[in-house]
């Protein structure tokens, strides 16, 4: 009995915690968390219609025949067919529920599927350092260190990679997460409908620096972005090779710093370092050029997408028709 | 190079005050223990008896006296960290820098999994499932010793890294690049690596062992669907043990290569790929997590249809739903790294495919409900455990099943939420499994019985602590909070920071409490001798046996005509019969091979961690040639006298008769 | 590692044959070791599966140096293959000289094998030695790293069958052909034919396909 008290005191005492709390992925701030936090919550209700009547039940029958009480004995009772067939339908069923709303969930989540919002989508490429997070704004020209500004409803693109280790880019209160990984580019798209400050760090343990890892998401509406681009362009220095050498040399709790112009394709310079060389595949493959990236992510379906092609040749035509979509929408 | 490799004075870490503290104690509990042996004259005893013992019962309390060695030091680590994480609140640091704290989480997650709950699991099979299938002893009884020595081999590497250089500060999974030498040079995470490699194959030799001995030397009559529920899961684990455990063996080969040979597996230069190991490492690690749960619901299995007195309600139902989770367990490795940028495709599939694994595990849950239905329960310790099992592991299922859900996952993944799922199936499953059947097979092993009282205790601060220490990271989760920070810096946090912690320190009493509960028990044996060998009124050929079993298991092998064999014997009242005569029984000798080679392979391992060349080369020779000596020695067995057994044996019925006259 | 597992098995292999030849009412204790040694051979065959997925998704990362058809010569690797194949099939004369009790012959067809074993390993070391001084070592690329794993793995297993061959030779020679030996020779020879196969995939896996390619 203490345990199903305490159980529910645990559960009482987080709701309300959760219900009054500032921050995390149970307040969203952009669409594509709120419909996490309703898959969540969607889910979790599914599966406490067994998880409550099995802990119920699970009390309730020790209790009934516990040793000492005259209830039926039927010490050689061992089968039936009838509860047999209830016992594997019930799972059964949940289960189906649930698969159908996971698979159609998670294609709709896809951090790989673009936001169809009327505005145009901002892109923004994200190099995670040992231990920083760099923001190149391509359209833009600018970069920051550390900090991260989108302007609301306005759908962003992320295009991540790394320098270094492996991290992942997570802002809980925007929604889904994705892994940097040195050579490759991986992509999210998020956005935030509400102004505000929101913590975003790697969610990927990373070393000695790890903790510190971490930025602020200030979300403003376009007038505010505008002027921050402007106020960056006008007094910071230019991030080319050389100061992107530094940058990239082990650093822990970096502070926010600003870049007003950016050297050409930096980005691309850093995914080429360390791409495997496909020197067969280049030549050979017709992902070479053109593929769309949806057909690139499914051929690649037994493994987690390597965007190497796509980030030498095929970066720029596949990555445009998305962009154009949204415009044409 | 000098003779020592990289090893210098500089490895000890002199500047770490917990450390040395630590070492300290260790040495004087070392000292403290080598001279009360050499006090009370048994180092003969523990060399003949014990170390080069071959009989699995002695093997099998070897390998719980390691897990509980290795749990102290897999809590301790628990417990700092606790600790760190509710001292390094609103902008503090705490007392543990990254330094160690990133040590400290690596080796608690090794620790614990490798060589906590792998040699627990293995040692509560070693103690039943001979006995359970009627048979004398394992396949290959050296074999069996050389295991437990690997695994003990690997224990005591992964120890010595804390006094000598360090452990690796890379998570417990080792992800490259991460773990690559342009990020770890040190040797850290080559303990790592050989510790890991060493004791996964001592588990890979046991699980092809108890495989043979399951399906060739099963008592007369006994047919495969006759085998006990817990026989037949850890069937299934060691199926998964032969499966998967070479995929660790090659994908650390892969590593270690890329560490001592500047090969590109996994780095970020050359082509390198480390997505690749961190798919075959989950393709070992998501089985290892049903190799560890599977032999626990089979203990569960015994529990509940022991102690209610009845038989276990859809035994087929188990055993096929053991075998589907088995075999789902194989296909689902990739819910591990949604996150990682697969398609929407391949993240549903795997997500719908982990969901499916739900299916038997409820299936379970209802069948020991309905075992409970219409029974007689009494409320022992291990009753305690599964109840609390039964419980805590729903919920445990619940929040692992919205981890399978990938929009669900995108946000949760690597957040102290997912920290809370698996402890709660770990603990609530696993560990609750293991010291349900560590109090239940207890008095066989031993021959006397535990402390019910403090059992109770025991049991209700484990199970209030888990709640206290883990609920909170539920809830932590939510608030987005990741795992491995070292400290934080959010006032909202710090509330469940603080409980979490105090659930530690209930679960330390809990701990404290059953290691008390030990000493008790040792202290009042005499008096809590289990003369009749079946204190619970079992169902299963173990319980027909003395307690402890004589060291020949069973007289005569016996027949089987039922699942719940020993019920029927003892229906039928040919239980403890007394046969007219005894055929000789043939018996393997105690050997040192196991020991010398285990102690030559992890030799291997120390000196491949330090680079000392002529070390390395001794510990491979060494291995091969005790190998060898071991391959052409004769005196390997020999036979126990029909006179000898008629004593013992009549030995044994007398007391029997006298107890229940 | 694997060379020690299958070495293990050998130990206790002789362990519960001395049972068996002793005491013939043991009549299972042969039989465990062969049922156990088929087990440990599909724990080997996970080990090379392991590796050649590996294999499989690298061996395209050349980092700009070398692939597959710039360094496989198809005309050394046949002669290769070619003694590994006889081996097998001098291997299986040496089994049935053995069952027939034939102790002169069986010792021929297992020094035959040897020899032919030694060529194969002879010839491959050979090849890594070309490799490695041209510049195409493991640590070029990842392509050459899996390729060098791959089939070094084979090599090691190659070379662990023939010391344990020489060790057979030695127990025929002193102990004659109980049921024992015998026992163990099955074994091996059960070890000897897997890497048979293991070399008709790396064959066909890495040499054809990747001249192919």
């Amino acid at each position: 009995m203490l345990v199903r008290s305490l159980k529910s005191a645990a559960l009482t005492s987080a709701v309300f915690a959760l219900a009054g709390c500032q921050g995390g992925v149970l307040d969203p701030k952009g669409q594509v968390g709120v419909d996490e936090k309703y898959l969540i919550i969607i889910s979790t209700l599914l599966m406490l219609l067994v998880v409550i009547p099995v802990i119920v039940m699970t009390l309730y029958f020790a209790w009934k025949y516990r040793e000492g009480r005259n209830e039926v004995y039927a010490p050689k009772w061992a089968h039936s067919s009838k509860i047999e067939t209830i016992v594997w339908l019930v799972p059964i069923t949940i289960i189906l529920i649930l698969g159908v709303i996971t698979w159609r969930s998670t294609h709709a989540l896809d951090p790989y599927k673009p936001l169809a919002e009327k505005s145009d989508a901002l892109t923004v490429e994200v190099v995670s350092l040992n231990w920083k997070w760099l923001f190149i704004y391509p359209e833009q020209g600018i970069a920051s260190v550390n900090e991260l500004v989108i302007p609301t409803d306005v759908p962003v693109q992320f295009k991540i990679t790394s320098e270094s280790t492996m991290n992942s880019f997570f802002i809980p209160q925007l929604g889904s997460q994705i892994y940097s990984m040195a050579g490759m580019q991986t992509k999210l798209h998020l956005i935030a409908n509400e102004p505000g400050t929101y913590e975003g760090f790697s969610a990927n343990y990373s070393g000695a620096g790890f903790t510190g890892m971490k930025f602020e998401t200030r979300a403003t509406d376009n007038k505010g972005f505008d002027q921050w681009v402007a106020s960056i362009k006008q007094d910071s220095p230019m991030l080319d090779d050389v100061r992107y050498g530094q940058l990239a040399q082990p650093s822990e709790n970096h502070p926010v710093e600003y870049f007003g112009s950016v050297s050409d394709g930096l980005f691309h310079q850093i995914i080429n370092k360390y791409m495997q060389n496909y020197n067969d595949w280049n030549t050979h493959s017709p992902h070479s050029s053109g593929e769309s990236e949806l057909s690139d992510m499914s051929d690649h379906s037994d493994m987690p997408e390597m965007s190497n092609t796509e980030a030498t040749s095929s970066e720029h035509s596949a990555a445009q028709p998305a962009v154009t979509d949204v415009e044409g929408a | 190079m000098s003779l020592l490799g990289k090893l210098t004075l500089d490895a000890i870490p002199y500047h770490e005050p917990i450390i040395m503290v630590t070492l300290a104690i260790v040495g004087i509990a070392g000292v403290a223990v080598a001279l009360a042996i050499t006090k009370f004259k048994k180092w003969g005893v523990l060399w003949r008896d014990w170390i080069t013992s071959v009989d699995h019962k002695r093997l099998g309390v070897m390998y719980i006296i390691l897990a509980m060695i290795m749990l102290i030091r897999g809590f301790s680590d628990a417990i700092m960290m606790r600790t760190q994480l509710a001292m390094a609140t609103s902008g503090a640091e705490g007392y543990l820098p990254p330094e160690h704290y990133d040590q400290i989480f690596t080796a608690h997650g090794v620790i614990m999994i490798m060589f906590m709950a792998m040699p627990f699991m293995i040692g509560l099979m070693n103690i039943a499932l001979p006995l359970q299938i009627g048979a004398r002893d394992v396949a290959f009884p050296f074999l069996n010793n050389l295991s437990f020595w690997l695994a003990a081999g690997g224990a005591i590497l992964i120890n010595l890294s804390l006094g000598l250089g360090e452990f690796a500060k890379t998570g417990w999974l080792a992800y490259p690049p991460l773990s690559e030498t342009s990020f770890s040079p040190g040797v850290g995470v080559d303990y790592y690596i050989w510790a890991l490699q060493i004791s996964g194959i001592g588990t890979l030799l046991t699980g092809v062992n108890f495989l043979v001995t399951v399906f060739k030397m099963r008592a007369p009559g006994m047919k495969l669907m006759q085998m006990p529920i817990f026989t037949w899961t850890c069937t299934w684990a060691n199926i998964l043990i032969v499966a998967s455990f070479p995929i660790l063996t090659a994908v650390l080969g892969l590593l270690t290569l890329d560490r001592y040979l500047d090969f590109h597996f996994f780095t970020n230069e050359a082509g390198g790929n480390a997505m690749m190991y961190i798919n075959l490492f989950w393709a070992w690690g998501h089985p290892e997590v049903y190799i560890l749960i599977l032999p626990a619901f089979g203990i569960f299995s015994e529990v509940i249809s022991t102690f209610t007195g009845k038989r276990l309600f859809g035994y087929n139902s188990m055993v096929w739903a053991s075998g589907a989770i088995s075999i789902l367990g194989f296909i689902v490795w990739l819910h591990h790294f949604f996150t990682m940028g697969a398609s929407a495709n391949v993240n549903a599939f795997f997500g719908v495919m982990t969901m499916i694994i739900a299916v038997p595990t409820g299936v379970k849950l209802f069948n020991w409900l309905f075992t409970m239905y219409r029974g007689r329960l009494r409320l022992a310790v291990p009753v305690l455990w599964t109840l609390g099992f039964m419980v805590t592991f729903t919920i445990g299922g619940m929040t692992g099943v919205l981890l399978a859900v990938p929009g669900a996952d995108y946000v949760l993944h690597n957040s102290l939420f997912l920290i809370a799922h698996f402890h709660n199936t770990i603990i609530g499953g696993a560990v609750f499994g293991y010291l349900a059947g560590f109090a239940y097979w207890f008095p066989k092993a031993m021959g006397f019985h535990l402390n019910e009282r403090l059992g109770k205790a025991a049991f209700w601060c484990w199970q209030i602590g888990f709640y206290v220490a883990f609920m909170p990271l539920y809830v932590l989760g939510f608030l987005g909070m990741t795992r491995r920070l070292n400290h934080t810096n959010n006032p909202d946090w710090n509330i469940w920071l603080y409980i979490a912690c105090i659930g530690a320190f209930i679960i330390m009493i809990g701990i404290v409490l059953q290691f008390i509960q030990l000493y008790l028990a040792f202290r009042d044996r005499e008096q809590n001798r289990d003369l009749t060998g079946d204190p619970w009124n079992g169902h299963t050929l173990e319980w027909s046996t003395a307690s402890p079993p004589q060291f020949y298991n069973f007289a005569e092998l016996p027949d089987v005509h039922d699942i719940d064999a020993f019920t029927d014997m003892k229906e039928k009242g040919i239980a403890y019969s007394r046969p007219h005569r005894y055929e000789p029984i043939h018996m393997p000798r105690n050997t040192a091979a196991g020991v010398l080679i285990a102690a030559a392979i992890t030799a291997f391992g120390f000196a491949a961690v330090w680079h000392i060349g002529w070390l390395a080369l001794a510990g491979l020779v060494g291995s091969v040639a005790f190998l060898i000596q071991r391959a052409y020695d004769n005196d390997v067995d020999y036979y126990v006298q029909p006179d000898e057994i008629a004593q013992v044996e009549s030995q044994h019925i007398n007391k029997v008769e006298e107890a229940t006259a | 590692m694997s060379t020690l597992t299958r070495a293990e098995f050998l130990a206790d292999e002789a362990h519960r044959q001395v049972e068996g030849q002793e005491h013939e009412h043991h009549h299972d204790t042969g039989e465990n070791t062969i049922f156990g040694f088929w087990i440990y051979l599909m724990t080997d065959c996970l080990l090379f599966a392991s590796v050649f997925a590996t294999y499989a998704v690298l061996y395209m990362n050349t980092a700009g140096g070398v692939s597959g058809k710039d360094i496989f010569d198809l005309k050394y690797v046949g002669v290769e293959t070619a003694a590994l194949l006889f081996s097998s099939i001098t291997y299986g004369f040496a089994m049935i000289s053995a069952y027939r009790q034939n102790r002169p012959a069986t010792m021929s067809w297992l020094l035959v094998t040897f020899a032919l074993g030694a060529i194969f390993i002879g010839m491959e070391i050979n090849e890594f030695h070309h490799l490695i001084l041209e510049g195409n070592g493991p640590n070029r690329s990842a392509f050459l790293s899996s390729f060098f794993a791959l089939v070094g793995m084979h090599g090691l297993h190659v070379t662990a069958g023939l010391i344990w061959m020489v060790v057979m030779m030695l127990e025929v020679l002193k102990r004659g052909l109980g049921q024992q030996t015998v026992t163990r020779l099955n074994c091996l020879s059960l070890f000897w034919h897997f890497l048979d196969i293991v070399w008709v995939c790396v064959f066909t896996v890495v040499y054809l396909m990747g001249v192919a390619s």
